[in-house]
Formats: structure tokens, sequence, C-alpha cells
């Protein structure tokens, strides 16, 4: 099961930090009242402060303090009650103060942990090292010009929470889960969008080898990978990569690289001589951060459930299997659509209500490209969907084709059912007319029947159900049949 | 108005100003219009680098026109004023004393400044300065340096002392009855005392710095620059307070620091720090000093020695922290988005070439410093050494201020020197600052207060150091000292004008 990398001088195990930078949820920037829309026109929603003009002073937003403490507490993390903003200084046109705002040596949150769901059902846990408050910087646009560059300013100054994991993970595999989970996380805390492909999730990757029991190699550092698919692959070539080196002869440096996605490998972008020294030292401009812990407590008290614990509850109280739990509770809004199916009322199959969401929902929204929240089967017709299969009004079968008329009218399966006229027969009488004349058609099959070849039963069934228009309650009409088939 | 009654307003100090407008003796106009021929005939000092008459013309009749219509007199109505070209003002342009800002015109109007306007100050224009405050001859100035009014016997230009020399050379030859300065490790109190007036930098957060062009974040502080330590009081009471937009600065309520001044001192511990007989400390200063001490226990203090042992560790110290923020603070001066723009072939040699036609030479010296001090390596041998003994520092006050009440000590260790002395040896322009800085370090405030003159003829000061946020017993024993001292020599310029 563990993934390893088998090379010429034996089997290599992969080892995997990760650094997310995860856009703050918030309407202003860290350090000043500017907007943070997605998407605006260039150059719009920058202050004096963003775009450091002579004499400006940062001030620190206290919502994305809050959101920070909130996603550290999400991930079960010491929250700290000093922590320092840094200035990391160097210039780049982007960076209009020549230094970022960030947190060094002291951050706001310490270790934590996160709980990984693997495919196969299993659980396994990745350590937090730390998580710290960061401003973004602007972006320097290349392509508008044949000579010169041009900067937005736009994301300079928003809002960044660095999220550090510990060298603990194994595989691409594990770096799929916990970028999944972690984004899954920050989504019911409300504390990040998590849409990588909007660049509010943003994963740089360090990746080494190692044969398994050895102290750690040389890491090399991969930047800036936009899709968790992507940060899978960059892992798989870096991983094969530093193994080849290694029993080539040679040394793993460690180095900033980046991911090309058309070819899928990774080069050098720094050389070790263009190296920055950031300079780290306190901002003079702010104040220590200094917390207190009733308002830690205040905001641990407003934490919404969270996957884990919801997970559990979803296994004990509707008796799921973990991977269906874990694969309900992943987004929250799909979890809030079971749970509304489910409702409150008993004898509701919670499991059968399960696979249809997983299944035929899931596929439905899939196809027609709509969200949960805006899905044309409302949690409540998908329960009543599920109770006619359960009082036998229709048939399992009948039922996806009441299902796809949900998805394309939006109406209840009540009215679907009736309209259409797919009622099951479960009037005895009808059904014992219909089977005697199946019997009567196919008196020398009945015989053998009787005379003990059971195997001919089913053929009767599907004679019967073709008869009544795939109508007949499939267990009745076999309880008939067998009692009129008797030897 | 005669030109003899017009010179006679620019002798005003701002308190008889004040009163000569309430009473209707003259309007502001008239005042102004004084001081703005005091500006255009004194233009042989180059204290300003932008002169904005009709600026000062329109906020003087905007005051004049509040006064017919009876409106309740704001603090400083009426009242001309010179501003040092840290402080950025909105449509005027604010250069910091460097060619990297020349031609920058701010959008906005630092917070000190429109607290002046809102009191219904009126600004003569922006006062040359060392090069982003770092200087102590504003020699450093690229608009050339700035000529002190006093002279002594052989005649040559003085410096006024930096950074705030045209600040302080401004309202020692009558063209403003005040002006806004700003302090980093002395750059207030030195010119002060060399310049014969009055210079106080306040408490670290108790005016904001949100619109001042920073030179060291955790060090500097603006403050006021007058004839009378009354005036300060004054002018210092309208800057002070919150400001919700700088978060170093104290939400602490700002006392009538007026209303502070007079009486006499009884009760009232000074405490002189042993370790400020420094060497090399002229007999001169040493004997002034002893008379200062004489003065306030004439007025009913009691002196008493203390000791501030890590005293000489100060400039050292201060010399590693300044220089480190600087070299950050300064980094956004890159010619990508205002100012100064040399283009090159990439964007490091637009950087190179900007920054480096741009910045003077003391600049570049201090930035280089600060790099080195915060650079890997040399981070714990330096600034965070430094830092440490910051601490100390603060602390030597706080336990000497456990048995004093203030401090009296020289302003500087020596009196104005000529143009161009000591300009090629930075550790003995640094030396001018041994007496300032450790209150910039500890964030104390300290007031300048011109006690005499040496046997040049030039004038020396005397410092008054107190207790965090706790000017009003600095003012008051520095109304005390003023007092005793009575200043009233002129500058070498003004006499038989």
């Amino acid at each position: 099961m563990a993934y390893t990398i088998e090379g010429k001088t034996g089997t290599w195990e992969a080892v995997i930090g990760l650094e997310v930078h995860a856009q703050v949820v918030a309407q202003a920037k860290l350090f000043s009242g500017a907007a943070t829309e997605f998407g605006a026109e260039a150059n719009t929603q920058v202050s004096l402060v963003d775009a450091a003009f002579p004499g400006m002073l940062p001030v620190l937003n206290r919502h994305c303090v809050e959101q920070a403490i909130r996603t550290g507490l999400g991930l079960k993390a010491a929250i700290n009650r000093y922590s320092v903003f840094e200035r990391k200084n160097y210039f780049y046109p982007d960076l209009p103060q020549g230094y970022q705002i960030s947190q060094f040596a002291h951050p706001i949150v310490g270790t934590g942990t996160i709980v990984l769901d693997m495919p196969d059902g299993t659980s396994r846990s990745v350590g937090i090292e730390r998580l710290h408050l960061e401003q973004d910087s602007g972006k320097s646009l290349h392509d508008q010009d044949p000579r010169r560059s041009f900067i937005d300013l736009n994301r300079s100054g928003v809002a960044l929470m660095e999220i550090v994991s510990k060298p603990d993970m194994r595989s691409p595999e594990e770096v799929g889960a916990y970028l999944r989970k972690l984004r899954s996380i920050l989504r019911y805390l409300g504390t990040c969008d998590g849409n990588m492909d909007e660049g509010s999730m943003r994963c740089d990757a360090n990746v080494s080898v190692r044969h398994a029991g050895e102290e750690y190699r040389t890491r090399a550092e991969i930047k800036n990978v936009n899709s968790v698919r992507f940060v899978m692959q960059a892992i798989e070539y870096e991983a094969r990569r530093q193994v080849d080196v290694y029993e080539s002869g040679g040394k793993v440096v460690q180095e900033t690289r980046l991911f090309d996605s058309r070819n899928g490998e990774t080069r050098p972008m720094r050389s070790k001589e263009l190296a920055h020294d950031y300079r780290y030292f306190p901002d003079p401009d702010l104040l220590p951060l200094e917390l207190d812990e009733a308002d830690i407590e205040r905001i641990r008290a407003s934490l919404p459930e969270l996957p884990d614990e919801k997970k559990a509850r979803f296994i004990t109280d509707y008796g799921l299997s973990p991977y269906d739990a874990g694969v309900l509770v992943a987004e929250k809004e799909n979890a809030a659509y079971y749970e509304a199916a489910v409702g409150d009322a008993k004898g509701r199959d919670q499991k059968a209500i399960a696979n249809w969401v997983m299944g035929d929902l899931f596929a439905a929204l899939n196809r027609t490209g709509r969200d949960v929240t805006d899905s044309p089967v409302t949690p409540e017709n998908l329960a009543r969907l599920v109770e006619l299969i359960a009082d036998a009004t229709i048939s399992g079968r009948t039922a996806k084709e009441v299902f796809e008329a949900m998805v394309e009218t939006g109406k209840d399966p009540g009215t679907i059912v009736a309209e259409k006229g797919l009622r099951q027969i479960t009037d005895t009488g009808a059904l014992e007319a219909a089977i005697d004349g199946v019997i009567a058609a196919n008196a020398e099959k009945a015989a053998e029947v009787r005379a003990g070849k059971d195997r001919m039963l089913g053929w009767f069934v599907g004679q019967v159900m073709k008869a009544t228009g795939g109508k007949g309650n499939p267990a009745l009409v076999n309880e008939l049949l067998r009692k009129k088939l008797a030897p | 108005m005669s030109a003899a009654s017009a010179t006679k307003l620019t002798e005003l100090d701002i308190a008889a100003a004040r009163a000569g407008l309430a009473r209707g003796d003259f309007s502001s106009v008239a005042l102004t219009e004084a001081h703005i021929r005091a500006m255009e005939a004194a233009r042989g000092l180059n204290a300003f680098v932008v002169e904005t008459p009709e600026r000062a013309l329109e906020q003087a009749r905007a005051s004049d026109e509040r006064r017919r219509r009876k409106e309740p007199a704001r603090r400083l109505d009426g009242i001309p004023l010179a501003i040092k070209d840290l402080f950025c003002t909105q449509g005027v342009q604010t250069t910091a004393g460097s060619h990297i800002l020349e031609g920058f015109i701010p959008g906005y109007e630092s917070t000190v400044t429109a607290k002046l306007w809102d009191a219904g100050a009126v600004m003569l224009g922006k006062t040359n300065l060392d090069e982003f405050a770092m200087g102590s001859s504003n020699a450093t100035s690229y608009f050339g340096p700035v000529k002190n009014p006093w002279r002594r016997a052989d005649n040559k230009d003085l410096v006024p002392g930096g950074s705030s020399g045209g600040s302080a050379a401004a309202v020692a030859a009558r063209i403003a009855l005040g002006a806004l300065g700003t302090d980093t490790g002395g750059s207030i109190r030195q010119p002060a005392a060399f310049c014969g007036i009055v210079g106080i930098k306040p408490t670290y957060g108790r005016v904001s710095r949100w619109g001042t062009v920073a030179f060291a974040s955790s060090l500097d502080q603006a403050g006021p620059m007058t004839r009378t330590v009354r005036d300060s009081a004054l002018m210092l009471g309208v800057i002070s307070g919150h400001d919700p937009k700088d978060s170093t600065s104290s939400p602490l309520p700002v006392p009538d620091f007026e209303a502070a001044l007079g009486g006499d001192l009884k009760g009232l511990k000074v405490g002189i720090p042993k370790e400020y007989r420094v060497d090399g400390m002229s007999a001169e200063i040493d004997a002034l000093w002893k008379r200062g001490i004489a003065w306030l226990e004439a007025a009913g203090a009691r002196a008493v020695e203390v000791s501030l042992p890590h005293t000489s560790y100060a400039l050292p110290t201060y010399y590693i922290v300044a220089p480190a923020e600087a070299s950050s603070n300064l980094a956004r001066y890159d010619g990508v988005r205002y100012g100064l723009r040399v283009p090159g072939e990439s964007v490091d040699e637009l950087y190179q070439n900007t920054r480096g036609s741009g910045f003077g030479r003391e600049v570049r010296r201090r930035i280089l410093i600060g790099t080195y001090v915060l650079s890997a390596g040399y981070y714990d041998a330096y600034y965070v050494k430094a830092q440490q003994i910051r601490t100390l520092i603060g602390e030597d006050f706080r336990k000497a201020f456990e048995t004093v009440d203030v401090m009296l000590t020289p302003t500087s260790p020596s009196v104005a020197f000529a143009i161009g002395e000591k300009m090629d040896d930075p550790i003995a322009m640094y030396l001018n600052d041994v007496f300032t800085v450790p209150t910039n370090l500890a964030g104390l405030p300290g007031i300048s207060v011109p006690a005499g003159l040496d046997g040049s003829g030039l004038p020396l000061g005397l410092q008054i150091v107190g207790r965090p946020f706790d000017e009003a017993t600095v003012f008051k024993a520095a109304a005390a000292l003023e007092q005793a001292a009575a200043f009233t020599t002129r500058p070498t310029m003004l006499r038989g004008a």
C-alpha cells in the first residue's frame, strides 16, 4: 500500500511537507481599508498604504486576526497569545513597500493536526507546524507590452494565512488528501474560499527522498502550484528526479523549483547565488499582537461543527460507513443537503438517502453543472422518493426514471408518479389475474417449475412485470408466483 | 501698515500674537504678510525648500473672516508657522530634503499638520532639513545647507543644527512664530539649542506619525519649535492625541500643557545624570549645566545625582537601530510609483540608477549600515544586541525616575559649528546627539531651552527630560529654567535691524 519509488539501489520513500497560502475571507486588506474583490479592474482596489506612499502606516485588520484564530482552532492548534509582525525585506516592483509584513519568530498559531481521509476509508494524521498572517504582494504583468512590465496592486496587502505542515506526508495521494481536507476545513470555517484556480489557495511543496528509516535528506521547494492534481504530479516527478540524482552519484541541492504543467516537470527557479537575505526584523509600525483568552474562547464557542466531528456523527447517527461519511462531509453544502434529506423523521432509510446523494444526485449535478445549493431536486423531494421506494409505491427501477424527471422538472416525486401512472401494482387481485394469465399461456414451463425447476421462477417474474408494464411490486409478484407454482 | 510695525509683528511670540489677534490689534493677514516679507528678506538662510505665501494669505484671510463672524477663536487661529519638509502636505511638494522625492506632491495631509490647520494655523512654507532627517547639521539636504542666523566672531556661516535646521533657523530669524520639526535622535532639540530657541520632542506615541515621511519608525516623533516654552506647550497641545491611523500613537488623554506652566518648583526632584559628564565636553557647557541646577534649586526644586549606567552605549545602539529601520523604510523609494525615476535596461538597473542618484551620501551610508546590521550572520551581534541594550537604557531611566521627577542635562556637547566642519568625520558628527539620543531610545519627552551664550557669543541649550507622557512637568520645569535664564539675545543677523 505504501507509496515507494523503486530504484537501482533499493526502495525509496518520499518525505513531503506543504506550505499553503490561503487568502483570508475579509472585506478589507490586512493593513488597509482597501477592498479585496477578485477580478476587479487593475489598480482599482489600492489604498495609499498598499501603494506604499511616503508616511503611510499599516493598521491591523482585527477581522483577519479573528479569521486566523478561527482557522487555528479548526486545525486543533495552539493559539499564541503573543505574536509579532515582522518585515521581510526584498526588492520587487510588485512589492511597493520593499518589504512584506509577515510573521516570523512569533506566529499567531502554533502546532496542530489535520486528519486525512484516505480513499480506502482509513485515516491518518499530519502535523501542522504553524500558521501565520502575512500580506500578499501585487502582480507583475509581463504580457501587456513587448518592452515593459505593468504592475497591478489590487492584491497588494491582501491578508494571507501561511499554513505550514510538518514533513509528515509520504505520497502524492496523502498530499491530495491533505489539500482537500485543509480546503474543506477552511470552507467550513469560512476563513478561505479555497479556490485554487482564483489563486485564493496556493501551495508550495517541500520534497525530499530517503531510504526508510534514514534521517531526512536535502529538500527542494516547488513553488506556487495551482491545483491539487498538479501538486501531486509535481511531487511524483520531483521524488523520481531526486532518486535518479542520488542513484547516478549526484547530490540534491536545496533550491526552489518551478512546476511546468505542460510537460509535468520541475526545474530550478533561482540559483543559490541569488538567494535572498530577507533581513527579518519586527515591524516598528505595529505593536506586538496580544490576544485575550476571553477573545479566543469567544471565537472557539462560535466554531461550526467541523468535518471530522460531522463525519463521526454521521457514522454513529446514520450508520454510514467511514468512507461514505467522509465523502458526504467533505463539502459542508453536501453534508447540509444530506442532513436536510434525512430530516428528523424516523424510518427514513439513511443509507439509501446517502447512496442517492452520492450516486444519482452528484452525477445529475455534475451533468447539469449545478451546485448542490441550487439542486433541482430538493432534499425533501429526494427523501420522498426514497420513501416511495420504501413503502412500495414504486420500485427501485421506476425510481431512477422518477428521479430523472425530478432533475428535469423540479417536481416532487409523488406528482411525477401520479402524472406518469408509475404507481406500483400492489393489489393482490390485479396481480393474481396477471399471474394466472402468464401461467395459463405458459403451462409447460409452469409444470417444470412445479416439478422443482426453481430457476425458471425468475423468468415468470419477468413475464409478469412485462404484463404489468413494470408496475407490479416485484416482492409481491415473487410471493404470489411461489404460491401458485408451488409443487 | 508701516515697515516698523511689521517688524514688530514678527517679534511677537505665539501667545502675544494670539492675544493681539483676539484684541483686534492687527489682522492675521497683517501678521502673515509681515512674516512673508521676513521670509523673502531672509532667503539667504536657505531655510525653506518651498514657500507658500498664497496659501498662507488664504488661510490668514479665512482666519480673519472667522473672527469677523465672531466664531470662537481656534487655538492657533491666524498664527503663521513653518513646516519641516518631512510632513506630507496636500497639494504642496514634499521632498524630505531628497532628490528622490523632488517634485512629489502628496494628495494627503499628515495628521499633525492637519491638526494645525484645523486649529486655524497658517502655513508659510516647507522648511529645509537634512535628507530624510539624517543629520545634525542640515548639510545633507539635496536643496543645500541652511545658514544659522547666529554668527561667531570670525563671521563664518554656521550650521543651524539638524535635522530640523530650516525650522530652527526660521523661528530664530523671526520668519515664523513657530515651526514643526521632527526628532529621531535630537533633530528638534539640537537645532533648537544651536539657534537659541525652544524645542520639544514629546513622548513616543504622543503625536501621530501618519503622513510624516518615516526615518526610524520606533524613534520618530514630531514636535514644536518656538521662541518660548509657553508657545511649545500650546503647539504640542494642538498636535497631540491618539490617531487610529497610527498603531503606535497613544490613546492617553492630552492634558492642558499651558495650564501646567508657572508657579515654583517646590517638591520637584531634578536628577543630574552623572554619566552625562562626557569626555571632551567644554568647560563652558559644564558651567552652564551647573548654572541650570542652581536656577532650578532657586525655584524650589531639589537636585540629586542619578545614574544612567548604560549611557555610553546609547549612541552606538542608536546608530544600529535607526539605520536598520531606515534601510527598510526607504526601500519604497524605488522609482516605480512616484518621485525620481532613472531608467535602466532591467528592473535591477532601474533600482540602482534611481536610488544611486536619488539618495545622497549620508542616506546611502545609513542604508548600508542598516542593511548590514540586519543581514544574516550579523543580526544577532548587532540588531538583537542593540535591542537588548535599548531595553537596558529604558530600564536605567525607569529606575532613576523612581526617585526624581525630571532630569537636567545639556542639550548638545558643543555650540553651532561652521558649515563644512565635521563633514568628513561622521563619528564626530554623530557625537552631536550624545545627550539627546538616550531619550529617543527610551521614548521619553525632552525639551531644549536656550540658557546662555558661550564665549564666542553662540547660544547654548539645556535639556529637561521627563517621565513618559509627563510633558506637563517637563514644561513646568522648562518654564522655570526659561525664566531664570532670561535669554533675550537676538540672533546676530537681526541685531541692528
